[in-house]
């Protein structure tokens, strides 16, 4: 009998077959790229007031503990108050239009709000005190904030991320006094890093990488 | 004063569900959609961080700052410790320092942080149903003053709760002073009248009764409830529990109506009715008089005269060194007999104190220790206060933080009365009953908002500091007082310190200030005057004598446990039965009404949640054909306008007798409090100007029925061993040391050797934490699992989540009973951290797993929520969100502990040992670069739990507590046959044969 | 051509195929009942309202479930009935009893093909679907009761931001791969089997929408040689990578609760006991479903008595084999002498759910029975209810186990119970719905009897005959 289809309909038809097959290996893809990053780095976040970790940081090498009061004593690295602020704009640039916010905020006695550039999850809970204590150097997850005009996240955050440092340390970390330096880390050899892995008690990560490290 | 806190959601999971219902609905949607769309991570939304302004001294963010202020408890002092996440109180705990706490914490005062947060509390000032405000009330109120100021105050009233504070015992004697013709009325429903009338009976002056139970060698409670929600309570449990941990272990004996946390605790116990007790306080005292003759041949007529033989040698032998406790539920007459008995025992002065009360003390100076100077009136009681308004004698009511229109005696009719008032003006923390029936209604702040200062029981004076600002703008009692007192508004601040500045006669400011800030960063305000107990009046027993035998008044008309005929046969109607109103061990006379912790916090023996039920002996419910959940209604001789009440039967429970929980079937006690329980006080009659704890009933079958919300179903241990006896020697060496029966010393030793496993055993370099909980010392207050449900974010099901039997609390008190329901014995169960967990092998996505140090972790964002763990829990510890119970409305959010996840729903939850606090404790110790110190993590149970029950630390370290406890032969693990070498041990509870009194033990 | 060719043998009528068959006939009276000349759509409703109403309710049915199953999404799974300790509920007893009627038509069509047993060739492709249709409910089931469904994919390995993979110690990751595998292979099997009717379909259609429907699908089938060689292989080969399946997938969902370490479930005959039950009850659902379609579209003559009778067998041999499951786990519960399975035990025979328990021990051991007499076995409304009883006694059987176990463990203090909620039985009875709905759905555009298989039985039969 005759044929249902002529050839080239039936080469349509198996064109038309590949499309499920695409749209699979799409959603792949996908999800794929969704489960890579919640937020890609890189991204500058608008801020009430343009705030220039360069200027502060790099060009006028104010100490990164200056205004994150409790980075070494707390789980929150701490926002300057707006009063820190003022010890020294109460001076410079005080009728700068940009710190309009700032007078506002301590005239109403109301505060700034800022908008957050490092946001975990809440059932992720980090400490800063004790990675700034381990040797976790500053620009480790804040990269050089000492070039950044308007602060932007310079880490994915994601857990494999995270985990990368818990798993081994070597390496990644710095003696506790060159914490909060800026710029790139002084070199180490093999049996230094061994000797700051001993200081810093860092050789057992089978504690590091407990899911109650992090999570509770 | 501290910054108002900025309410912020630390504690949102995984996606930050709003308020608003449709929202939510739609999130979830959303939820399922992304889900089928095969993605499941959502964005977290954008958030702010808002920096103080100025930055207040010593605050870290982040860091819990702890303050120390006082919780009242009928009017006492409670000393607490209060911890504060950026400028919010989050959690309470004990403050060592203080004589009623010691670090310890009960169930109510855990609880009290939710009254504070509590969005249903009273927000503004009332009048009339109208919103008011402050100017108007003022004035209103300085008009009305000077009005009666031209009477001296005739028609000027004021009615008070308990009151210990000097502050406001000043200016009460100030306002007297003032309005020399007005009236100072008193009114505790959680007291009892007969227990006053007696103590004033016998010693001239008002008078409260103080035990030293750590010296006592046996205590003999008469109905009463030693360690229940009083304000003395929790420090009677850890006294006593030391004497009995003591050599010669120390006894209890209880005479019980209905089950109460003695009874456990008791070397033998017996269910009487309270008249059947006051025969035996008759006997005894007759005997102590005139020779034990006297119990032999009266004690014919008693069942148990050979038990009563045997206690009364017990008490001889310890005399000096004994304590005769009497009930709320005891006649006057038997709390006299009381008094008489300790007197002839000699126990006055030395294990029983008789404190005066409402002297005008001299703060520092402990009550009683001599030198009164200018007595102030003493209060007049409720039935005064009522009769005068009856008689439109009263022309202005003031009453502060109580709440007669609901918790008054029904027989005084007070709400009508109250009609007859122009003016009333009530302040309390909630728009009551009474706040609707008064002209005025003024809110008032919580303790932990204001200023005040407080005595404990045991008369240590301590400040009751605030933590926060008023969080719904109530006013202090003070300031009203103060108007009261001297005409002029005053903080309660500077009233509060104008008292001390007086009292302390410091020389100069600066003096003052150093001790001020003494007093508040210790707790409580230092004193060294030893105790003096009152004596009793010559022939203050004599009337006794005169009239033993019987008595109308003060026994219960019908002789209980005699059925009047018709009773006899079911078929009738009514029945006759005693009842015995009781605090309730929850919500005491109803003043926690509106806390949801409380109410959905199972009763210790009855395990009911959300209600009160009137209990009844299971002989009792044979003889009448009634069982649980029955509904019946109950009046009294003199009004049959009774109340409906479903029944619950209670083993141990004595025959014939009715126990009604008070504190329920509250109508304006807000949302929670609505609709749940009834209300026993309508019963409540008056007896010459007391009001009754203890009368005669008639109960009627309705036909109705009432469903309980019950968390423990099997109260028998089925021939299973989950709580374990041990004999003392016969000379009760100490616990630790005490020959141990065989059996439980070979269990104890099968814990330790190793069983073979499929699976390689795990290493623990660093620490491997344990716990174990002493059966011994656990009197089942309930008070961890507040303390856990605060520390730990529990959320709270309500009863018809409940009955389904998904309440959350991480740790259950399980309770175990004999038949007889004589002996009973408490459980807490939490997570055991098992070594070879059951749960972590069969969670499909390893959300359930063994961390480096032995916990059992639950990972709640990676939980799917399969619930199979459950299933694998021999011990049944874990919880599940079967819907959203947590809440996320801005005042749950603000007291929920930011150091631990909220969970979302479908998640699987359980005891984490504290895991947070564990936490704290590493991050501490390796910023310091040393180990973890044993006593360094402190879990939230083990730090309320009065008695030192539960003890945690590193079983690694031999020295530690925990390793040295798990060391005793009394250590043993539940279930241990199933392998699963739990963490959390268990020290089985210490039988004391020569302490029994039953026929069996000659 | 796809016929193939045959000098037009008819047949002489065996015990599994009436006389008077030519693959002619045969072709046409399969392929007629679902092109509509003389299939019982055609004419009006008086004459056809029973079929019209079962479309009416069933999908009526299938909505309620799709409705019911978003409200759960919303509201969580607190809808239904369970609790702590009876964590499990409906839903697992549910998937348990579709997994094991989900059984029959693979153990038909495969293993029965391996031992050459002709009487499977006019009951296996309905079997097939039934399996199908039952398999894929089951598994939406263990979905449904999840606390987060939304993140049901964790169970499964895939890469992703946390690097964290199934926890494989435990049975339910096992039960993902049974399942989808099971469920992949008997699509792929039946679908194979399909491919020659669809192309026969294809030619007999009259309309181009159909013939394009059921062509693309026969995915150019000409019924040549080749193609037929080829299809053998295949078929064969499936049938042999089927056969271990039938066993694996119900001894994985036994260690679901074998694995446990309740009372009641850890027990090592759950295995060997669960695939009997899942045999026992997929064989009376073919029988349930056999005597309607028979009946109601005149199949008397492919779907014999014999076939019944056969069936009935099985289902015998099954419900001893189950019997005596019932007895090894009372027997372990009193020989192991331990307290807890005892008292999990005599919970069984006097507890608050003894009398589920009485009744399946009479569905399942006792109502079968009957079957030892051939008289019972070849009448039809008899069987019919057995088949029914032995298919409510089966589902009963899971809720017990599921439940029963749980409601009573090891701390009386923790003792609970379980009451189904009003959602529980609407996601039961929707369940049912939906598979009832989707197989009219199959007997409506697909042949339900293989006829390209019926052909060569007809051959077979008719050579026999010759020679």
């Amino acid at each position: 009998m005759a044929q249902l289809l002529e050839r080239s309909q039936v080469l349509l038809i198996k064109l038309i077959l590949l499309v499920p097959v695409g749209l699979v290996l799409l959603t792949i893809a996908g999800m794929v790229w969704r489960t890579t990053s919640p937020v890609e780095p890189g991204v500058a976040v608008p801020q009430p007031i343009p705030f220039s970790h360069k200027h502060h940081v790099g060009d006028d090498g104010i100490d990164c503990r200056y205004c994150h009061t409790s980075v070494e004593t707390s789980a929150s690295a701490g926002m300057p108050s707006t009063g820190i602020c003022l010890s020294c704009h109460s001076q410079l640039f005080r009728d700068a239009p940009a710190l309009g916010p700032l007078h506002e905020s301590m005239r109403t006695g109301k505060p700034i709000q800022w908008n957050r550039v490092y946001d975990l999850p809440d059932f992720v809970f980090f400490n800063h005190s004790v990675h700034v204590k381990k040797g976790v150097a500053c620009v480790t997850c804040h990269g050089r904030v000492d070039q950044m005009p308007i602060l932007v996240r310079n880490e994915s955050l994601d857990m494999q991320w995270c985990i990368g440092c818990h798993r081994d340390p070597t390496g990644k970390v710095v003696s506790p006094s060159h914490v909060t330096r800026m710029g790139t880390l002084p070199a180490l050899s093999e049996d230094e890093r061994r000797q700051l892995l001993h200081m810093l008690q860092l050789e057992n990560t089978q504690r590091l990488t407990d899911c109650s490290t992090c999570h509770r | 004063m501290r910054h108002p806190p900025a309410v912020r959601f630390h504690e949102t999971t995984l996606q930050d569900l709003p308020a608003n219902p449709h929202r939510r609905r739609l999130l979830k949607l959303m939820a399922a959609s992304t889900a089928l769309a095969g993605t499941g991570c959502t964005q977290a939304p954008p958030e702010k961080i808002m920096p103080y302004v100025n930055m207040p001294e010593g605050m870290v963010p982040g860091d819990p700052v702890f303050y120390a202020s006082t919780l009242l408890r009928n009017g006492f002092g409670i000393g607490v410790l209060v911890e504060t996440e950026s400028g919010r109180p989050i959690k309470i705990e004990g403050n060592t320092a203080h004589p009623a706490s010691l670090g310890a914490a009960d169930a109510q005062t855990q609880a009290a942080i939710l009254t504070l947060w509590d969005p249903e509390r009273s927000h503004t000032i009332m009048h009339r149903q109208e919103i008011s405000t402050r100017e108007a009330m003022l004035s209103m109120l300085i008009q009305r003053l000077d009005e009666e100021s031209q009477t001296g105050g005739r028609g000027l009233r004021l009615l008070t709760g308990p009151v210990s504070s000097p502050t406001l015992l000043s200016q009460i004697n100030a306002m007297l002073m003032r309005f020399p013709n007005a009236q100072w009325h008193m009114h505790d429903p959680a007291d009892s009248d007969a227990r006053a009338a007696a103590a004033l009976q016998v010693f001239g002056v008002p008078a409260r009764t103080l035990y030293h139970l750590e010296q006592a060698a046996v205590v003999l409670s008469v109905d009463a409830d030693l360690f229940g929600p009083s304000a003395d309570g929790v420090r009677n449990a850890h006294d006593f529990l030391a004497a009995r941990r003591r050599n010669p272990r120390a006894r209890m004996y209880a005479l019980e109506s209905s089950p109460n946390l003695c009874g456990s605790l008791a070397d033998s116990r017996q269910a009487m009715s309270p008249g059947e007790m006051e025969n035996m306080l008759e006997m005894m005292a007759a005997a102590l008089s005139n020779g034990a003759a006297a119990l032999s041949n009266g004690g014919a007529s008693l069942k148990s005269s050979s038990w009563l033989n045997r206690l009364y040698r017990q008490l001889l032998r310890a005399r000096g060194a004994c304590v005769v406790a009497a009930g709320h539920s005891l006649s006057l007459r038997a709390h006299v007999l009381v008094w008489h008995i300790n007197t002839m025992l000699g126990n006055l002065g030395k294990t029983v104190y008789a404190l005066e009360q409402y002297a005008a003390q001299q703060p520092g100076k402990a009550p009683g220790s001599g030198s009164q100077t200018a007595r102030p009136r003493r209060p007049a009681s409720l039935p005064e206060l009522t009769e005068a308004m009856r008689n439109d004698q009263v022309s202005t009511l003031v009453m502060v933080n109580v709440n007669p229109v609901y918790d008054a005696p029904g027989m005084l009719a007070f709400a009508p009365a109250l009609e007859h008032v122009p003016c009333s003006i009530h302040t309390g923390l909630y728009y009551d009953e009474t706040g609707r029936r008064a002209t005025w209604h003024v809110p008032q702040t919580h303790e932990l908002e204001s200023w005040s200062d407080a005595y404990s029981h045991d008369g240590i004076a301590s400040i009751v500091q605030p933590v926060i600002a008023p969080l719904y703008g109530a006013y202090s009692s003070h300031e009203l007082m103060s108007v009261l007192a001297s005409g002029q508004t005053a903080s309660a601040h500077a009233t509060t310190r104008a008292t001390w500045q007086e009292f302390w006669q410091a020389r100069g400011e600066a003096e003052f200030e150093q001790q001020w800030q003494a007093a508040l960063s210790c707790g409580v305000i230092a004193s060294h005057d030893k105790l003096h107990t009152l004596h009793p009046l010559q022939g203050a027993f004599d009337a006794l004598k005169a009239e033993s035998g019987a008595q109308p008044d003060a026994r219960p008309p019908n002789p209980p446990g005699v059925m009047t005929p018709s009773a006899a046969k079911p078929s009738s109607a009514t029945i006759g039965i005693t009842a015995v109103l009781a605090n309730d061990s929850n919500l005491v006379a109803g003043e926690f009404a509106n806390n949801a912790w409380l109410q959905e916090l199972p009763r210790p023996y009855s395990k009911i949640t959300w209600d009160n039920a009137a209990l009844i002996s299971p002989a009792s419910a044979r003889q009448h054909a009634l069982c649980n959940g029955d509904i019946v209604s109950l009046s009294t001789a003199d009004d049959d306008t009774g109340i409906l009440a479903p029944i619950w039967i209670m083993p141990g429970q004595a025959n014939g007798v009715i126990t009604l929980p008070l504190g329920y079937g509250r109508s304006h006690a807000g949302n929670t409090a609505q609709g749940h329980g009834f209300d026993v006080f309508a019963l409540q009659g008056v007896n010459g100007g007391l009001a009754l704890r203890t009368f005669s009933v008639t109960m009627r079958r309705t036909g109705q029925r009432h469903d309980f919300a019950v968390t423990q179903h099997e109260l028998h241990t089925q021939g299973r061993e989950p709580v374990r006896n041990v004999e003392t020697r016969r000379d009760s060496a100490p616990s630790n040391s005490s020959r141990v029966s065989e059996p439980a010393r070979a269990r104890a030793r099968s814990g330790e050797n190793e069983t073979p496993s499929l699976y390689p055993g795990h290493e623990y370099s660093s620490y491997a934490w344990g716990m174990t909980v002493d059966l011994d010392a656990c009197i089942g207050c309930n008070a961890c699992a507040i303390a856990c449900q605060a520390e730990n974010n529990i959320p709270v099901v309500g009863p018809e989540q409940v009955a389904m039997g998904r309440e959350m609390h991480w740790i259950r008190i399980d309770l175990y009973r004999e038949q007889s329901g004589n002996r009973t014995q408490f459980q807490p169960m939490a997570c055991q951290h098992c070594e070879n967990a059951p749960c972590e092998i069969v969670c499909p996505v390893g959300a359930t797993m063994h961390d480096s140090e032995g916990l059992n972790i639950q990972v709640y964002n990676r939980c799917v929520g399969t619930r199979f763990c459950s299933n694998n829990c021999p011990y049944k510890v874990r919880h599940f969100n079967f819907f959203q119970f947590s809440r996320n409305d801005p005042s749950a959010a603000a007291h929920a502990n930011p150091d631990v996840t909220v969970r979302q729903r479908g998640v699987m939850e359980k005891c984490t040992y504290c895991l947070q606090r564990i936490s704290h404790a590493r991050i501490q110790a390796q910023k310091a670069g040393r180990p973890i110190r044993d006593g360094d993590i402190v879990t939230a149970c083990q730090a309320t739990c009065p008695t030192n029950a539960i003890v945690f630390g590193d079983t690694n370290d031999p020295d530690s507590e925990v390793s040295r406890s798990k060391a005793s032969p009394r250590n043993y693990a539940v279930l241990e046959e199933l392998n699963t070498r739990p963490r959390t041990t268990y020290l089985a509870r210490l039988d004391d044969p020569a302490a029994r009194l039953e026929e069996d033990d000659d | 051509m796809t016929e193939r060719k045959t000098e037009t043998a008819d047949s002489p009528g065996t015990s599994v195929l009436s006389a008077g068959w030519t693959p002619g006939s045969v072709t046409d009276k399969i392929s007629g009942i679902v092109l509509g000349r003389g299939g019982p759509w055609t004419r009006g409703w008086s004459e056809h309202w029973r079929w019209r109403t079962a479309i009416l309710l069933t999908f009526s049915g299938v909505l309620v479930f799709l409705a019911s199953s978003t409200w759960l999404f919303m509201r969580g799974v607190g809808l239904f009935g369970v609790n702590i300790p009876v964590a499990w509920g409906f839903a697992l007893g549910n998937f348990v009893w579709w997994i094991g009627i989900g059984h029959a038509g693979t153990f038909i069509s495969a293993i029965l093909l391996l031992l050459r047993q002709r009487w499977r060739t006019s009951i296996n492709r309905y079997a097939e679907a039934m399996t199908l249709f039952a398999a894929g409910i089951a598994g939406i089931f263990p979905i449904l009761h999840l606390g987060r469904p939304w993140f049901a994919y964790w169970l499964m390995p895939y890469p992703n931001r946390m690097e964290l993979w199934p926890q494989w110690r435990s049975p339910l990751v096992w039960d993902i791969f049974a399942i989808s595998t099971y469920l992949l292979v008997s699509l792929l099997f039946w679908y194979v089997g399909l491919i020659p009717d669809l192309a026969s379909l294809r030619d007999k259609a009259r309309t181009r929408g159909k013939q394009l429907a059921y062509g693309l699908f026969a995915l150019g089938w000409r019924g040549d040689a080749h193609h037929w060689h080829r299809y053998e292989t295949a078929y064969l080969l499936l049938a042999g990578l089927a056969t271990p399946l039938v066993v694996s997938v119900h001894t994985v969902v036994s260690l679901d609760f074998s694995i446990g370490n309740t009372p009641g479930y850890h027990s090592t005959i759950f295995p060997p006991y669960f695939v009997a039950g899942a045999l026992f009850s997929g064989f009376a659902m073919v029988i349930t479903l056999a005597i309607p379609l028979r009946h109601y579209f005149n199949l008397q003559g492919f779907i014999t008595l014999r076939h019944l009778d056969l069936a009935a067998k099985v289902i015998l041999a099954c419900s001893l084999i189950v019997a005596y499951g019932y007895l090894s786990e009372i027997f372990t519960a009193y020989y192991s002498g331990d307290p807890y399975e005892i008292h999990m035990t005599e919970d069984r025979f006097t507890g608050i759910y003894a009398p589920v328990y009485w009744s399946y021990i009479f569905c399942n051991v006792l109502v079968p029975q009957a079957l030892w007499w051939r008289g019972v076995r070849r009448k039809v409304s008899i069987l019919l209810i057995v088949s029914l009883l032995i298919n409510i006694g089966m589902w009963m059987e899971r809720f017990l186990i599921v439940v029963q176990s749980l409601h009573q463990d090891y701390l009386p203090s923790s003792w609970g119970l379980f009451v189904p909620s009003f959602w529980d039985w609407i996601f039961l009875l929707c369940s049912i719905a939906l598979f009832v709905w989707l197989f009219l759905m199959f007997i409506r555009y697909l042949p339900m009897i293989s006829m390209a298989e019926m052909r060569g039985l007809v051959q077979e039969t008719a050579e026999e005959n010759a020679s």
